[in-house]
């Protein structure tokens, strides 16, 4: 079994492999084709189930277990989440760019099997060049048959809209994107009700990630029982993940879970840059709290991650290495979520901004012996007893994000803050 | 000044995408900055007129998001990342020089030319630090190419800003290979999008 689902296309054929003439040259549209004359809208459904796919957007929600949750109403939509702005997280923008029909044949498939007659493609606004490629996509597709009215001749019709976000990171929580696709700010809505009850317009609706949908070709092709073979149990099929910071060959590598850490960063990413030495990593994105080499023989799993007290999230590997100024790294992603706060609860919209000042001070030189105290204390009420998975006084979980930098550094670091807060000059502030 | 029928034209194809009229204010709102080179309020009272909203109700989605810019807009948006992966590599080096070279403080308009902002994260973190010109992309970006980039667009004033060539001219490191060029690419400070008007294309 090939180690790649989602990158062979792209990989072989580097000129054209987002346009429509090579993707059917290269076997695709075809299973679209055989399911829609000769499968039900069950079997496919059925199949995306057995193939015990996770969610690729960050929550590892399982999809066929979504879209099992799907309300009867009528109309129903299906919504890409194509907001990829997860600090760190770079593969979808890849999808999006060299293989858009992969993405719109996985989108016509799944409207056909939840009977969804209208798509959204919501893309985030700082991405406008792999808008451009989708949309011309989406207009092969439209000329070939493939979406509008009667497709191929089944009786099932699709349209497929493609809408550009405005610079909101909120916006890839799935009802923030609702709320923005429906013309509002993008403040996530309290749940439930959940969007497969009441979603887009209160009509049953199921948001998916692009990586997500991008491998429903290859499940209904190969059935989900081929997908379930892949990989350890509970981290099924392939993943893309984004390594950068300081990494010798950062990039997106699709790879099957399992692997261990050492595996990933030395082998995959070629190590840490100059020769240098590990410090510590983010191992899903931004708000995933950061791991250290004491773990690099720990496989990566979701579940392997979630033991370890963090998560895999949007499959983004953030390195740092031995030079890294682990309180700056902090405040970056503290100043990250402060900004990023949509302001609707308290504890995140204030408690994110202390945060960012109190590492602004302690950065700045002129920390205080109880900034240490008064980091966890804000923490505390952001996101109380800071455990994991973390509890939450917010609608949203942006503002336990902000917390995982701190409890990362005090866990971790708590020696190199003191020292930065007692030294100033000695720590290099 | 109210919409042109060409405008109309293009903004009543946007509403006929949507199930209800509210969900086209964000691509009308592109509509209007690319209108008044910046979002003024009667190009938000034009959005309202077509979306069944109040002017105000118009301004409140505007407001939530960073990408739409009220009052006076430059004529180049240079968004420089320092999230967490450019933060490691150096981003804040490449802010400064920028700003510098621009002769501009971070968030301030100077003749009329630039915007320099902080970008939060937009995604390019294999290509660190990276930096969007109107939103086109370049990775790999140096102080030095950051401070070329600035003199370039101060001295050339180009109309039409793509990806392709900035990353030619100025960027190091890609986070992936991009593949083949892209004839598109943005016509001021709004994503360059076809079917927002946004878009100019190169010949």
């Amino acid at each position: 079994m090939s180690d790649q689902i989602l990158t062979t296309r792209m990989e072989a054929h580097r000129e054209d492999s987002h346009t429509l003439e090579r993707y059917e040259a290269t076997g695709g549209y075809a299973t679209l084709r055989r399911a829609i004359a000769e499968l039900a809208p069950e079997q496919i459904l059925d199949e995306v189930k057995a193939a015990n796919l996770r969610g690729r957007g960050g929550a590892g929600f399982p999809c066929g277990v979504k879209w099992g949750f799907l309300a009867p109403a009528r109309p129903r939509y299906l919504v890409i989440n194509g907001d990829e702005s997860e600090p760190g997280t770079f593969k979808d923008r890849q999808l999006l760019e060299r293989d858009p029909h992969q993405l719109i044949e996985g989108i016509v498939l799944s409207s056909y099997a939840l009977d969804v007659n209208h798509t959204f493609v919501y893309i985030r606004g700082e991405y406008p060049r792999p808008a451009r490629r989708v949309q011309r996509a989406v207009e092969e597709a439209y000329a070939a048959g493939y979406l509008g009215s009667d497709i191929l001749g089944s009786g099932f019709s699709l349209e497929v809209t493609v809408h550009l976000g405005a610079g909101a990171y909120i916006c890839g929580e799935e009802t923030a994107l609702l709320n923005s696709l429906e013309g509002r700010r993008g403040e996530p809505r309290l749940k439930p009700p959940f969007p497969a009850v009441e979603g887009l317009y209160a009509k049953p609706t199921i948001v998916n990630n692009v990586e997500t949908i991008s491998n429903i070709p290859w499940i209904v092709a190969n059935g989900g029982a081929a997908y379930d073979a892949i990989g350890p149990e509970g981290s099924r099929g392939t993943r893309l993940f984004s390594l950068s910071g300081h990494i010798e060959r950062p990039g997106n590598y699709e790879i099957v879970m399992g692997m261990t850490w050492r595996e990933l960063i030395y082998d995959v990413g070629g190590g840490i840059r100059s020769g240098n030495e590990l410090k510590c990593w983010i191992p899903g994105g931004a708000s995933a709290p950061w791991l250290t080499p004491d773990v690099l023989d720990e496989p990566v799993t979701l579940d392997d991650a979630g033991r370890l007290g963090t998560m895999l999230g949007s499959g983004a590997v953030v390195v740092m290495d031995e030079t890294t100024n682990v309180v700056a790294a902090a405040r970056s992603i503290v100043r990250f979520f402060a900004h990023e706060s949509c302001g609707q609860c308290t504890p995140c919209r204030e408690g994110g901004t202390w945060l960012e000042r109190i590492l602004d001070r302690i950065l700045a030189g002129h920390g205080r012996e109880s900034d240490i105290d008064l980091l966890l204390d804000v923490s505390d009420n952001i996101s109380p007893g800071l455990t994991w998975p973390p509890a939450q006084t917010t609608i949203c979980p942006l503002g336990p994000s902000t917390v995982s930098p701190i409890t990362s550094i005090m866990t971790h670091f708590r020696s190199e803050v003191e020292a930065m807060i007692r030294h100033p000059e000695a720590a290099g502030v | 000044m109210s919409w042109s029928p060409e405008v109309s034209d293009n903004a009543e194809s946007i509403l006929a995408k949507y199930p209800e009229p509210r969900s086209a204010v964000m691509p009308l709102l592109y509509l209007a900055m690319r209108e008044d080179r910046g979002l003024t309020p009667e190009g938000m009272r034009e959005v309202a007129a077509r979306t069944a909203l109040t002017p105000v109700q118009v301004e409140s989605v505007a407001s939530f998001y960073s990408m739409f810019k009220q009052g006076d807009v430059a004529e180049y948006v240079v968004s420089v990342c320092t999230s967490i992966s450019c933060h490691l590599l150096g981003g804040d080096d490449v802010l400064e020089a920028i700003s510098d070279e621009a002769g501009t403080k971070v968030g301030d308009i100077h003749d009329g030319v630039f915007f320099v902002e902080r970008a939060e994260c937009i995604g390019a973190c294999g290509g660190a630090p990276a930096v969007q010109v109107n939103y086109e992309l370049v990775e790999g970006v140096t102080p030095e190419a950051g401070r070329r980039l600035c003199r370039w667009l101060a001295e050339e004033r180009p109309g039409l800003i793509t990806s392709d060539h900035l990353q030619g001219e100025f960027g190091g490191v890609k986070s992936f290979d991009w593949g083949p060029e892209e004839p598109g690419g943005a016509i001021g400070p709004v994503p360059a999008f076809e079917p927002y008007g946004t878009a100019g294309e190169s010949t």
